[in-house]
């Protein structure tokens, strides 16, 4: 074999596999990502039954009820709208009414939002990125949401600046 | 006073830095070893005064010195001294300086042990691992100083937050560190081959070890974190396929690339372009993740710092460095000399495909990771890209790799003989098949995905296995002979055969516990008995205890299996008053490679207690591959060939010795 075939025979070997993680890439990227929506969002996107996404907000003060064997409801709200979720399982450490929470899962039937997975990624001083975006967005953003209003309105600005 | 000393001992190592920047470089030009010579010096008293800034952080730390705003925020006096230390680096100005320090450690070793080196090539390499060492003292002496002092010093300070106050953090960072920081050696060596117009052979033996000590640290530092993150968060996951984690995954992935091709660079002189390439794009992607993880522009558990400026001066240091490095290669590259030729199949051939698979794997992940930030930013819709397009991508092709692992080592340099590897391996295939028939025959009627992926583990460790046997002459020479021939096996070989062995462990170990965890989820009284994979854990019953610095709530199970008594498990919920935060302190009981794990939920109004119980199989082999991976790595580095200024072969020496 020639340099040039050999070459040729690396080339196209990594074209080959290129060309392949590229179709892989792909494939996956049609069905396997989910998207983040608020409340407002959902209503205003009216958004498929059964179509899996991430819903952001603040858990609505009072909304917390706990049924039998874990399964637990409760309202997420931006400041624009309200989305009841429900969910069956132990909430994190870190779920509060007021705070911010993210959960995914798909809307059902009825409209309510089946959540299989409720994340609350945050402490105290440290309000879920998404969530804060999205307030914002809306001018809902207060100092007060979060417990030390110096360090969230700086990680605010950060994001603004780094995007 | 040791505030001040701290801050001004980092002035003084970015004084020195500056220095070691410029002068090396036109003493290189000169051709004058006095100015080349400079680089030694100045390295190593860097190295002295970063270490005293270090240290003086650690004291303020230890001593709860709360007039320092570092220590406010990120310490409590009640503390335990261990976390007082490791919250040094929990956080983001500690842990950045933590960061330069093991910079500056590795310039300091390139400096002291470097003396075979050639004295312009030292002399560059310590000036370029200057450049990234003022930048990132810059950084954190102008964003991020962790000296600063608080006008009116209050009493008690905020405390760490409580999920980092756990010993796996005490590890985990370090670790990490040392084999992200570790890579800017092979990018040093690489811009200074690329600045020489210079490299050769010699060049790939000066770099392996380097980049050897640093994927060893990598790869334990990701394992640590994933252990930490398993029974720490609470959920029994191990691995997330956040931003984070993907950080310094893709190094990992560059940087195992990376050691293989410098392999074919040192033994055939070939690949020569694409090693220092390699070298350049592994440590760009350290710095990558750096910048993903210390700007916040990621949502994360990690991502507990944040900062206006900080994202736009890393993001500067980021373009500065990767764009610099890779204009000088498009630039020079071409006039390094192209080397050896090879067949397509052949021991170069195989590590080709290696750095192949590996390279795209990579590319896969950064595009998973960047994607839905690049989404973000140009068409402002959110979303996330998770496991299961990490499954579908990155699976296959990491599969495909393992297939090919077995053939690498057993393939001839310049021209293999692929169906006589095939022969050899056929014992290896068929034990891989019979795993496979037994596997899915007990399982009978699961997805046949799992039992297919064991065997593929089996195969990946009985190659190993095949590679030593055909080595020593396993079975085909009489035993004593075998012995011989394996003390006399170079230390690599054995260190190819455990890491690729460990990579066999860790796939059955994952396939295992995300195929066939079992999972139980309710609210339980004292004396209800729950039933987990034919263990009975029954709850005795909840106590309070107080802790230095938090509450906690103990619920004590008796385990059992079978009817026989086996432990006491107790999981816990900590609640820290300072924060006003808890974290749930999950309970382990490991049997064989399988573990029980429980941790707590809420305790509702009539006294009961979620609890979530999981029966892990085989969860452990995850972590033991990465650390046969490591071990593999260090029997590599303590290969006599590979030893750093110890070039010539051992009989020389003992020849001499007599003399003395």
């Amino acid at each position: 074999m020639t340099r040039k075939q050999r070459r040729m025979t690396i080339i196209g070997g990594s074209l080959a596999v290129l060309a392949l993680a590229a179709a892989l890439v792909l494939n996956a990227l049609r069905d396997s990502i989910v998207f983040f929506s608020t409340p407002t969002m959902v209503a205003e996107k009216h958004v498929q039954p059964g179509r899996r996404f991430r819903l952001g907000g603040l858990v609505q003060p009072g909304s917390l009820q706990r049924g039998d064997n874990l399964a637990v409801t409760f309202e997420v709200a931006d400041g624009g709208a309200k989305l009841p979720v429900a969910y069956k399982g132990i909430l994190p450490d870190l779920f509060r009414e007021g705070q911010g929470v993210v959960a995914e899962g798909a809307l059902d039937a009825n409209g309510v939002f089946k959540a299989d997975t409720v994340l609350a990624k945050h402490d105290e001083t440290y309000m879920p990125k998404d969530v804060a975006d999205a307030l914002k967005k809306q001018g809902h953003w207060k100092d007060d949401y979060a417990g030390k209003p110096a360090a969230t309105t700086a990680q605010g600005n950060s994001q603004g600046a780094v995007r | 006073m040791i505030a001040e000393a701290g801050h001004y001992a980092l002035v003084l190592a970015l004084a020195l830095a500056l220095i070691q920047s410029f002068v090396p470089v036109i003493g290189a030009r000169l051709r004058d070893p006095a100015l080349m010579n400079v680089a030694r010096s100045t390295a190593l008293a860097q190295l002295l005064f970063v270490g005293a800034s270090f240290v003086a952080l650690v004291t303020l730390h230890v001593n709860s010195d709360f007039s320092v705003a570092n220590v406010y925020e990120n310490s409590h006096s009640m503390k335990p001294l261990i976390y007082k230390i490791t919250g040094v680096w929990g956080n983001h100005e500690g842990s950045m300086l933590l960061w330069v320090s093991i910079l500056a450690l590795f310039g300091g070793l390139v400096a002291a042990f470097g003396n075979n080196l050639p004295l312009s090539l030292r002399a560059h390499v310590l000036a370029v691992q200057a450049w990234i060492a003022s930048a990132f003292y810059l950084f954190i002496l102008i964003t991020s100083n962790p000296f600063l002092r608080i006008a009116n010093p209050p009493i008690e300070g905020r405390d760490l937050n409580p999920v980092l106050q756990d010993i796996g953090l005490a590890v985990h960072p370090p670790m990490l560190y040392l084999g992200y920081v570790g890579f800017s050696i092979s990018f040093s060596f690489a811009i200074a081959a690329l600045l020489e117009g210079r490299i050769d052979a010699a060049w790939a033996r000066w770099v392996r070890p380097w980049t050897l000590v640093a994927w060893i640290f990598l790869t334990l530092g990701i394992a640590m974190g994933s252990y930490w993150a398993y029974y720490e968060l609470g959920w029994g996951g191990w691995w997330f396929w956040d931003p984070v984690e993907n950080a310094s995954l893709m190094p990992w992935l560059a940087g195992t690339a990376l050691l293989h091709s410098a392999l074919v660079m040192e033994k055939r002189n070939a690949l020569k372009v694409w090693t220092i390439l390699l070298s350049i794009l592994t440590f760009s992607l350290s710095l990558l993740g750096t910048f993903l993880v210390r700007s916040g522009v990621i949502t994360s558990v990690h991502a507990f710092a944040n900062d206006p400026t900080r994202g736009v001066f890393i993001l500067l240091i980021l373009c500065l460095f990767i764009g610099g490095s890779l204009s000088l290669f498009a630039g020079r590259a071409t006039s390094l000399k192209q080397g050896g030729l090879f067949a397509p199949i052949s021991r170069e051939g195989a590590l080709v495909l290696n750095n192949l698979l590996l390279t795209v794997a990579c590319a896969v992940v950064l595009f998973g990771t960047l994607y839905p930030l690049a989404m973000e930013v140009l068409a402002d819709f959110k979303m996330s890209v998770g496991a299961p397009f990490y499954n579908l991508t990155f699976a296959p092709l990491f599969a495909l790799l393992l297939l090919a692992v077995p053939f690498g080592p057993m393939l001839a340099w310049k021209r293999g003989d692929l169906l006589g590897v095939t022969q050899r391996l056929l014992a290896a295939g068929v034990a891989g098949l019979v795993v496979v028939a037994i596997v899915w025959g007990w399982t009978r009627g699961g997805s046949a995905l799992a039992p297919l992926a064991i065997g593929l583990g089996v195969f990946v460790i009985a190659g190993a296995v095949t590679d030593i046997a055909e080595r020593t002459g396993l079975f085909r020479l009489p035993f004593a002979t075998t012995f011989h021939r394996a003390r006399g096996l170079p230390r690599s070989a054995w260190g190819t055969a455990f890491a690729h062995a460990g990579l066999g462990v860790a796939l059955i170990g994952i396939v295992c516990e995300t195929t066939w965890n079992s999972e139980y989820i309710a609210t339980m009284k004292p004396n209800d008995v729950a039933q987990v994979a034919g263990y009975e854990l029954k709850l005795d019953g909840l106590l309070e205890r107080q802790g230095p610095n938090y509450r906690e709530m103990i619920a004590q199970f008796n385990v059992s299996h079978g009817g026989e008594a086996l432990s006491v498990m107790t999981p816990s919920k900590r609640s820290f008053t300072t924060r006003g935060s808890s974290t749930t302190e999950a309970a382990l009981l490991t049997r064989g490679a399988s573990q029980l794990y429980i941790s707590l939920g809420d305790v509702t109004a009539d006294g009961a207690i979620a609890v979530r119980i999981y029966h892990k199989p085989f969860v452990l082999m995850i972590w033991w591959g990465p650390v046969l991976m490591a071990f593999g790595g260090m029997l590599s580095l303590s290969d006599r060939r590979l030893r750093v200024g110890a070039p010539k072969p051992a009989r020389a020496k003992q020849r001499l010795q007599p003399a003395e």
